[in-house]
């Protein structure tokens, strides 16, 4: 494994290793709580807050935690900040809490954020953890930025309520139902290896270390 | 009492298909569903952990969450993680044939967002045991229909002449597109609920 810069750490999982958009993890909770700007800024901000917690507990005490029950050790980490995330948001945005619902509990079984854990934090130091962690966070919040202002102006002409579309136009609502969220996700995956082959001359832009980059699905 | 729990079982199957109207258990939908023959096994095997996990959340929400709501996340994914491998255990000893078909699949289902989602909502809604074991069983059933239909599209997309740009997870994710679009006509089915 080639060692990485910390600069690198933090860039790499907002674009060029996407958690949604290049390695299609946490797929469950970017289709589906996107259908408005305010719910994928209030589920980007919240999967953001437990990784970077999850990140920091799992990198302090790597040392003291058995390699076989570490996956568990994880998932009870994740799940006691995916706890205090949805007790939060109760108390500040209860409206928002509501129409997320149950996928605020689901942030447990966000493959992005346990994959993170395995293949990063609990091999690093704590300083370049919480780099990655940060970087992964952002590139979650931008995928879901992207999904949600796509499908909020073109399902409800708005943008965080506010129309933008004027008065004429007729929403399509199906982009914010359940079948908007697989086409835009899909147009978009289209869009980006529709750039990618455009520059696919460049050399040198997938010039990360292996392991690190952890390409692999989880389940 | 029949005809509700009928009613629950076919909403969880076709209305609110888990899959294509909740976003649940996508990772092994968009995974395992490149074969007929893989994602039938995978569908029985959720439909399996789904079972278990509706037997588990209702014993937790009787019994230990009313004195500690606050442990219920956690609760959840601990037990129902343990009881999983526990029975995979069981199943390897008692029926190798069978583990040999679900075997690789068990623990991977154990983490996927259905399970966990399963319970969740059989909390939130308030369902007792028998309404709990029909709506997994309904959702089991819903999960396996979406992973066959998309595994019986793949296989043909192998033969078709698909543009250079679209091969891949994209011509997956607009092909449950469609087919969620499709599964929105099931809607008008139930009225009540």
């Amino acid at each position: 494994m080639r060692a990485t810069t910390p600069r690198q750490d933090l860039l790499r999982g907002m674009w060029n290793e996407n958690p949604v958009l290049i390695q299609m993890l946490g797929l469950c909770p970017a289709l589906a709580v996107t259908n408005s700007v305010e719910n994928s800024i209030a589920m980007g901000l919240a999967t953001f807050f437990v990784l970077i917690g999850s990140s920091l507990l799992v990198s302090t005490f790597k040392r003291f935690v058995p390699h076989e029950v570490r996956i568990s050790t994880y998932i009870l980490i994740i799940a006691t900040f995916v706890t205090i995330a949805d007790m939060l948001l109760e108390a500040i945005v209860p409206t928002v809490h509501k129409a997320l619902g149950a996928f605020v509990a689901l942030i447990v079984v966000n493959c992005m954020i346990l994959g993170r854990q395995e293949a990063f934090a609990s091999k690093r130091p704590v300083g370049r953890s919480l780099l990655d962690a940060a970087g992964t966070g952002v590139g979650f919040i931008i995928a879901l930025l992207m999904m949600g202002a796509i499908r909020e102006v073109l399902g409800a002409g708005t943008f965080l309520g506010i129309s933008v579309l004027g008065p004429h136009f007729e929403p399509w609502v199906i982009m914010i139902l359940p079948p908007g969220g697989f086409l835009t996700l899909g147009v978009i995956l289209l869009f980006l290896s529709w750039i990618e082959k455009r520059r696919a001359v460049r050399p040198g832009v997938r010039d990360w270390p292996e392991g690190v980059a952890s390409g692999q699905k989880a389940a | 009492m029949m005809g509700e729990l009928i009613w629950i079982l076919l909403s969880a199957m076709v209305v609110n298909n888990f899959t294509l109207a909740l976003f649940l258990g996508l990772c092994p939908f968009m995974g395992v569903s490149a074969r007929v023959e893989t994602a039938l096994r995978m569908g029985a095997a959720n439909i399996f952990v789904l079972t278990i996990t509706s037997l588990c959340a209702w014993f937790l929400n009787s019994f230990v969450l009313p004195y500690t709501p606050y442990l219920r996340l956690i609760a959840f994914i601990v037990v129902i993680a343990s009881l999983v491998q526990i029975v995979e255990m069981v199943i390897k000893k008692l029926s190798p044939t069978l583990f040999r078909q679900l075997g690789i699949y068990l623990p991977l289902i154990t983490t996927n967002c259905a399970i966990l989602g399963l319970a969740i909502f059989q909390t939130n809604r308030g369902y007792d045991l028998l309404e709990g074991l029909s709506f997994a069983i309904g959702a089991g059933l819903g999960l396996t229909l979406a992973l066959v239909l998309m595994a019986s599209i793949r296989e043909n997309t192998e033969l078709a002449s698909v543009p250079e740009l679209a091969k891949g997870m994209a011509l997956v994710l607009i092909i449950a597109g469609s087919l969620s679009l499709a599964f929105m006509g099931f809607a008008g089915l139930l009225s009540a609920s």
